[in-house]
């Protein structure tokens, strides 16, 4: 890609990666959550990986990282759904809520175990569409046959 | 809920011959089978949006699979049957298409407040001690991740099994290749 694209990028994906954050962060007080931030980390690596090649992301996020993150947010979520149960008696039950730390409305501390539930899943989420973008990509240029362009800049849009 | 185990049981055995056959078509056959039982299960346990929607994604799974599992083996169907096939098939649509029409004719206006007027409606609980009961002030938040978490755990099963999926099929190196620890 140009020197524009990548200038461009490479200042917006900061901003882009700390949209995601605060929508997860934020997920149980304002509109957004665990799916939508998880989302939106996803899209700056997509970014990323428009303008500047899959491998130049590829070392930045490694796909062994990536799906580590994946199987540790699924595993968080399970299991503050666990702790549910052992903590408060039902399966996914508030027990934060009703038992320990009520919280104030409109605190960004509040609501028990929904926050930590938004963080499981935003990590879940982003790695879960990080892994498939970059797994898309990865069969996309290794099914044609590389040419000496391709060697000279992996971009991934960067041909046609 | 008799009928409940029964399905149960079919479901189990459709899954443990779909593991086991040989034939690719069968196997396709019983994973459908476990799709119906599926929404079967989801109508008596009073979920109708859940049963429809399992029933579509079933069909159009099932016709997908077949049509990649037997692309060799193609049989054309011609004559006195094609002409039957093709009366009942018309008759069918135009029976479900008469149906849709009446069901149309019973829905509220758009825009109607519906759920406003009935005072047992779920979404009336939800917006009334949403707050109160979660800590929450995004109602949305409070009911996928409270209410209805166990929604959101399918759907993170279902996200989980996608990468499976795309990393298992769209793999280009082998799996001797693949225990390297590169990349």
């Amino acid at each position: 890609m140009t020197v524009i694209v990548k200038t461009v990028s490479s200042w917006v994906k900061v901003l882009i990666f700390l949209f995601g954050i605060y929508t997860i962060l934020f997920g149980h007080l304002t509109p957004g959550g665990g799916f939508a931030g998880g989302v939106i980390l996803a899209s700056s690596y997509v970014l990323l990986m428009l303008a500047f090649g899959r491998t130049f992301v590829a070392a930045n996020l490694p796909r062994s990282l990536a799906s580590r993150l994946d199987c540790l947010g699924a595993f968080l979520f399970a299991l503050i759904a666990i702790l549910g149960l052992v903590c408060g008696g039902t399966f996914f039950v508030n027990f934060l809520y009703q038992r320990y730390a009520p919280g104030t409305p409109f605190a960004l501390v509040s609501a028990g175990t929904i926050p930590l539930s938004n963080m499981a899943i935003g990590v879940k989420v982003g790695a879960s569409l990080f892994l498939v973008i970059l797994t898309l990509a990865a069969f996309r240029a290794e099914s044609q046959e590389p040419t000496e362009r391709d060697l000279a800049d992996p971009g991934v849009g960067g041909k046609e | 809920m008799a009928l409940f185990y029964i399905l149960l049981i079919f479901m189990v055995i459709a899954a443990i011959i779909a593991v086991e056959t040989k034939d690719l078509l069968s196997a396709v056959i019983c994973v459908g089978a476990i799709g119906f039982g599926g929404s079967l299960m989801f109508l008596l346990l009073r979920a109708p949006d859940i049963a429809m929607t399992q029933i579509v994604v079933e069909v159009l799974g099932l016709v997908i699979l077949i049509r990649a599992t037997i692309s060799r083996d193609l049989t054309f169907i011609s004559g006195d049957r094609e002409f039957f096939g093709t009366v009942a098939s018309v008759v069918i649509l135009f029976l479900v298409f008469m149906a849709g029409m009446r069901i149309c004719d019973t829905l509220p206006e758009f825009g109607d407040p519906v759920f406003t007027q009935r005072p047992e409606a779920a979404s009336q609980t939800y917006i009334a001690k949403g707050l109160s009961d979660t800590g929450a002030t995004n109602i949305v938040t409070s009911i996928y991740l409270d209410y209805r978490a166990y929604d959101t755990l399918g759907e993170a099963t279902v996200l989980f099994t996608a990468v499976i999926g795309a990393t298992a099929i769209l793999r280009s190196r082998s799996r001797k290749r693949l225990e390297d620890p590169e990349l």
